[in-house]
């Protein structure tokens, strides 16, 4: 299982999360982002950052409230909400947004 | 995979009429297979082993050996039929396969060709039959359409535990390497990191660091949230999803604000950060020990003399009826307190004592209603009265909020369905299982959203929070809708400062 990106391929679970984070790019991101039928907008790749930026220094993708309490700072206070964070990611920021920014899948009773 | 099925609910609920028969009709619906790597911190083969018919059998004999009750379940059931539509899964899907008799034939068939002299002789004319690929296909795909939710042995007038005989299977399956992901990925991760998410200490630090502020910026009050802070009274062992997820984590900031305005003092583990012990989903004493010491190893170190347990179903299964088994003795607790308590308990007891004082107004507009979780159901109790878990829940929402109103009494109590998420299921490769094994709750909460215009449900079970969330939408119920129960108290206690 591999996502084709120009000559690369790179690897990635039953899931579509990649195997080597290493391996991550925007072009990547881009490509992961519509196999899911999502067409990432400014927003999206603020969430992205916030999520990389994290997980950089935690090794774990932040709990939905910090998250949310990042976006608010970043893009505004209205912004701040789960229900705006489906909204950009219909599949739930957690695991969509995981997948895009090529994190491992937040794992247990999530 | 993003399975969106158009599932007509009805508000006639009562007994529901069994759907009609669709055989097969999840015979393709299954979990991802464990890779070897998950497998293997098990201590289970990485894959399945060459001679896999001999080992499972092997295996089934250890189990029927050590179990009586395994054996007994095997033996005893007559066909009477009572079982046949009690399962959520069933009810949702109409494949016969998940009639709880038939999943328990899955095994029994099996049982009966090696275990006992009429089906060696006569075989299929006993309902015997070989294990072979087929079957063990068959297994993987139907025990795992098995949320061991056990409604349907409070029907069985033998009293035969689906549950049990869906741990078996899929204890035999790991035992030859045909493990499930979801859960040993999931476990390898609590004996590596401690929790089910795989939140280590620094990150568990910063989030709990977050939720002090929220909560002083909320309220202006300083309400702890202490990590591993020695010589606390109460260790207090809850759900990694409550440091994660919403609405688990309302609830958490409502054990935390409990905890304050009682003047006790507590602290989480970063070493022992999960309630869940998976362990029990495959079947495994083995891995459940493992689990279980940590928390025992957690408060040996911090010296604590409480233990409480946060919100979470199968955890607190585990917890109120095996903890001492397989991590006790406990004797270095203090002995005036039962081992372990429900965050629930304590709340509980401090409203009744005014304690805690809960102002209703705070929820105004709340029209609540709650899903009975079926490890808190039908495996424990919460207090010292039996039933206890099912009116200190009701009672705690009676004092947080303007209007309680109960679902139908045939999905409420003992007789509670399955969220359709529970004993391992609420991965998302089985989302279309888990939204049609949601139908029966839906039904049942449609029912008094039409009739009494209830807003808002509570559960207090981390999978069951998660499931609803993401599977109730589905049904057009906003996923805001499902709340934590001590998100209730956390909005309506009235906060001091102690000072």
């Amino acid at each position: 299982m591999h996502y084709q990106l120009n000559d690369q391929q790179i690897e990635h679970d039953e899931e579509g999360y990649i195997v080597d984070i290493a391996q991550w790019s925007e072009p990547l991101a881009e490509h992961i982002a519509q196999s899911e039928n999502l067409a990432m907008t400014s927003e999206h790749w603020e969430v992205i950052s916030i999520l990389r930026e994290y997980y950089q220094e935690y090794q774990i993708a932040p709990a939905i409230r910090v998250l949310t309490k990042q976006v608010a700072k970043r893009l505004g206070d209205g912004k701040g909400s789960n229900k705006y964070l489906y909204e950009l990611f219909p599949y739930g920021p957690a695991k969509q947004a995981c997948k895009i920014a090529g994190l491992p899948k937040p794992t247990g009773c999530v | 995979m993003d399975a969106r099925t158009d599932i007509a609910l009805t508000t006639d609920l009562g007994i529901e009429a069994p759907p009609d028969l669709a055989p097969d009709a999840m015979s393709a619906c299954r979990p991802f297979p464990a890779q070897p790597a998950h497998n293997e911190a098990l201590g289970f083969p990485g894959a399945l082993v060459e001679d896999w018919q001999d080992q499972a059998i092997a295996k089934m004999g250890e189990l029927l050996e050590n179990s009586r009750p395994l054996r007994v379940f095997l033996d005893s059931c007559v066909k009477c039929g009572a079982c046949a539509d009690k399962c959520h899964y069933f009810h949702g899907t109409g494949d016969p396969k998940n009639m709880p008799v038939a999943r328990q034939d899955l095994l029994r068939s099996v049982y009966r060709y090696y275990f006992t002299p009429l089906g060696r002789l006569l075989g299929r004319w006993a309902g015997a039959r070989p294990l072979d690929a087929d079957v063990l296909e068959e297994w993987f795909t139907y025990f795992h359409q098995c949320s061991q939710c056990r409604r349907c042995s409070v029907f069985c007038p033998y009293g035969i535990d689906t549950a049990e005989i869906s741990m078996a299977a899929r204890e035999i399956m790991n035992s030859v390497g045909l493990g499930q992901k979801y859960c040993n990925e999931i476990i390898g991760k609590v004996h590596k990191v401690g929790n089910n998410l795989g939140l280590p200490p620094a990150a568990l630090e910063n989030t709990l660091e977050g939720l002090e502020e929220d909560v002083r910026d909320d309220t202006g009050v300083d309400v702890k949230f202490p990590l591993d802070v020695k010589g606390a009274e109460v260790l207090l062992i809850t759900p990694s999803a409550d440091f994660f997820a919403e609405p688990h984590v309302d609830g958490l900031i409502g054990y935390a604000k409990v905890f304050h305005q009682a003047g006790l003092s507590w602290t989480l583990s970063s070493y022992a950060s999960e309630a869940g012990n998976f362990a029990m989903f495959i079947g495994s004493y083995e891995q459940m020990h493992k689990i279980a010491n940590r928390i025992r190893k957690a408060a040996l170190d911090l010296g604590v003399k409480r233990l409480v347990f946060g919100e979470c179903g199968h955890a607190w299964r585990v917890a109120y009826s095996f903890l001492n088994t397989l991590a006790g003795p406990w004797d270095f607790l203090d002995p005036r307190y039962p081992v372990p308590q429900n965050i629930a308990a304590i709340t509980h007891d401090l409203i009744q004592r005014g304690g805690i004082r809960l102002d209703k107004d705070a929820n105004a507009g709340m029209t609540v209603t709650l899903h009975d979780s079926c490890n808190v159901a039908r495996a424990s109790c919460l207090g010292d009265r039996p039933g206890d878990q099912f009116t200190i829940p009701r009672e705690i929402i009676a004092a947080s909020v303007p209007a309680f109103v109960d679902m139908h009494p045939d999905t409420i109590g003992d007789k509670t369905f399955c969220c359709g998420g529970g004993g391992g299921l609420l991965t998302d490769e089985l989302i279309d299982l888990r939204v049609k094994g949601c139908k029966p709750r839906a039904n049942a909460l449609k029912q008094v959203v039409d009739d009494h215009k209830v807003t808002h449900m509570v559960a207090m079970c981390a999978i069951c929070k998660s499931q609803f969330t993401k599977v109730l939408p589905q049904f057009g119920y906003p996923m805001e809708m499902i709340v934590s129960l001590h998100q209730l108290v956390s909005r309506s206690i009235r906060l001091a400062t102690n000072a």
